[in-house]
């Protein structure tokens, strides 16, 4: 089974590619989604094409299906429009496939699962991955203003961060948010670092 | 408050639908409206048909290619409101234009001269012209095949037409990728700013008052949220007179031109605003003063008679076998019996027909209307055919004898 796979992000498309070839799939190509792509695709001929849903070139790979004459089967939307749960799957995973007619049905569908499975992963690990950057943002700033109170009001570390607790606590705001809140006054008052 | 997603994509005609929520008319009808922008209009399709909206902003053609089952398996679509009338520009490259009626305005005010200007070009030009469509199921690709076929074009023989996501329009023909696209604003206006393209034809020059988006639901889910739908439509009413109103252009400019909603600069959305569109960078302006309509006239009326417009040219363009089933369902698409529950008793100009003749109107006329009074605006053709809903095959006789 030849699997085509577009997508905006490589590394997605990096992280699906190795989860097909682990599950025994060897004929994958990945398509960059510009230039000559759907020429590519015409040579290359694929049974399943699997592509982001916001991709913008959708519109454009659906109406190379439609008017293809390299392809000798007209290719649907999705393993069979009768799997509905399967393709809210796919949705909500931001995954659309595309699939040459009368390919069976259980031959595709491990294809498609393991596409949502990896799409998922991969926006989970985008979530962490932000997550984690917002926290090491957050600790500098964290410690830019530690850095204003010790050196404006001679305090050692410990109080610093105790007074902007505090602060935080009274105000109920986040410490974060009081930290930022004396950067800018301190930036205000023409305090170099 | 009753949440509702919607799907659109970055044109200035999902005017009605941005305003409706940021200038408060959804929500004084109870509903908690969130946009969700896409880029193609497969994905906002997609999201409409497998539920993760409930409504969308759509290629009115589309909506009826959904129904009919043309690219994929068949969804029954309503389409209860038009969100606009007009609004497409074809803009071509220099170098195609170079072939054209040098007097730039007179281009785009004579579309019949221009139309055979164009086939005369083909020729000259140094390869078959490659012209961007949006979609194979969009307003503009029927407008275009129907202008090109006036002057004997074959649309499917004599240009190439290559479909891309209209935002991506411009640096395709920056790129030489293609040679013109027809599309919706601001991206003419966009190509023109950035001196790689000139306005060659309007849309509202080819059919005055042509059929453009509407907002599209699932039939199905319009039948089991009648209440709610009625709420939307009446917060749509309200938000497309609002976009209409000269008064408000300026700041509803302003509005589309954020990042989240078209990410475009406000002077550049608002010609279509205003009707007066630059043809050039820096050149000749043309006043088109009803190139983009939002209500007036009743343009948010979904007139069946335009549903089956659409599907008579998807039988001429061999898109859809004719027959009667498929020409009631495409009829069907348009409801204006939603329309007109949701907005029956509140002083909007409501059409006694849901049919009418298009395209038979030269001057405003006075029509029948249950309440508030309606004048349907001219919506000839440029080509001076009219369109008979109840004899399509008629029609459809008549074009391929001219």
């Amino acid at each position: 089974m030849r699997i085509a796979i577009i997508d905006d992000s490589g590394l997605r498309a990096t992280i699906l590619e190795e989860g097909l070839r682990d599950a025994g799939f060897d004929e994958i190509e990945v398509v960059p989604a510009h230039g000559a792509f759907v020429a590519r695709l015409e040579r290359m001929a694929p049974d399943v094409v699997l592509i982001n849903l916001g991709n913008a070139n959708r519109d454009s790979l659906e109406e190379m299906l439609a008017v293809s004459r390299a392809l000798a089967r007209p290719i649907a939307m999705f393993v069979d429009q009768s799997d509905d749960g399967m393709i809210g799957a796919a949705i909500d995973a931001g995954v659309s496939a595309y699939v040459v007619d009368g390919l069976r049905k259980d031959r595709v569908k491990p294809v498609l699962e393991l596409a949502i499975r990896r799409f998922n992963a991969f926006s989970k690990l985008q979530t962490e991955l932000a997550a984690a950057r917002t926290e090491l943002a957050e600790r500098k700033t964290l410690d830019r203003a530690k850095a204003i109170l010790m050196r404006n009001r001679g305090l050692a570390e410990p109080e610093a961060y105790a007074l902007l607790r505090t602060t935080a606590m009274k105000q109920g705001r986040r410490i974060v948010e009081v930290a930022e809140a004396l950067i800018t006054a301190a930036d205000l008052f023409g305090d170099e670092r | 408050m009753t949440p509702l997603s919607i799907a659109f994509l970055p044109l200035t005609d999902s005017a009605p639908l941005i305003v409706a929520r940021e200038r408060g008319f959804a929500e004084a009808e109870d509903i908690a409206l969130s946009l969700m922008r896409d880029t193609s209009w497969a994905t906002a399709r997609d999201r409409l048909v497998y539920g993760q909206v409930q409504c969308a902003h759509m290629l009115a053609p589309l909506a009826v290619a959904v129904t009919l089952g043309l690219s994929q398996a068949s969804c029954p679509i309503a389409a209860p409101f038009k969100l606009n009338d007009n609004g497409n520009a074809l803009t071509l490259s220099a170098e195609l234009a170079a072939a054209l009626d040098p007097d730039r305005r007179a281009r785009v005010q004579d579309p019949i001269a221009t139309a055979h200007d164009f086939a005369a070009a083909i020729g000259l030009h140094r390869r078959k012209p490659i012209i961007g469509i949006v979609h194979r199921f969009s307003s503009h690709a029927l407008m275009l095949r129907y202008w090109l076929a006036y002057a004997g074009v074959d649309p499917d023989r004599d240009v190439t037409l290559r479909v891309l996501p209209p935002s991506l329009m411009v640096q395709a023909l920056s790129l030489g990728e293609i040679d013109g696209f027809i599309a919706g604003e601001p991206w003419s206006s966009v190509a023109v700013a950035e001196g790689i393209g000139e306005i060659a034809a309007a849309g509202v020059n080819i059919w005055q008052r042509g059929v453009e988006k509407v907002l599209a639901t699932r039939a199905d889910w319009a039948e089991a949220n009648g209440e709610t739908l009625g709420r939307l439509l009446r917060a749509l009413d309200r938000a497309a007179a609002w976009c209409d109103d000269p008064a408000n252009h300026e700041e509803l400019a302003a509005l589309l031109a954020r990042p989240d909603h078209v990410g475009q600069p406000a002077e550049l959305i608002l010609h279509a605003l205003s009707g007066r569109m630059p043809l050039t960078q820096g050149g000749e302006i043309a006043a088109l003063p009803n190139f983009l309509l939002f209500h007036h006239g009743a343009a948010n009326f979904p007139w069946r008679s335009q549903a089956l417009w659409i599907y008579s040219q998807f039988v001429r363009w061999r898109m859809v076998a004719p027959g009667p089933e498929n020409e009631r369902a495409a009829a069907g698409v348009f409801r204006s019996d939603l329309y007109r529950s949701a907005l029956a008793g509140r002083g909007v100009a409501m059409p006694g027909a849901s049919m009418k003749v298009e395209g038979a109107l030269a001057t405003p006329l006075a029509a029948a209307s249950h309440e508030g009074s309606l004048t349907l605006a001219p919506d000839r053709f440029f080509d001076g055919l009219a369109f008979d809903p109840q004899d399509v095959e008629g029609y459809l006789r008549g074009l391929h004898a001219t």
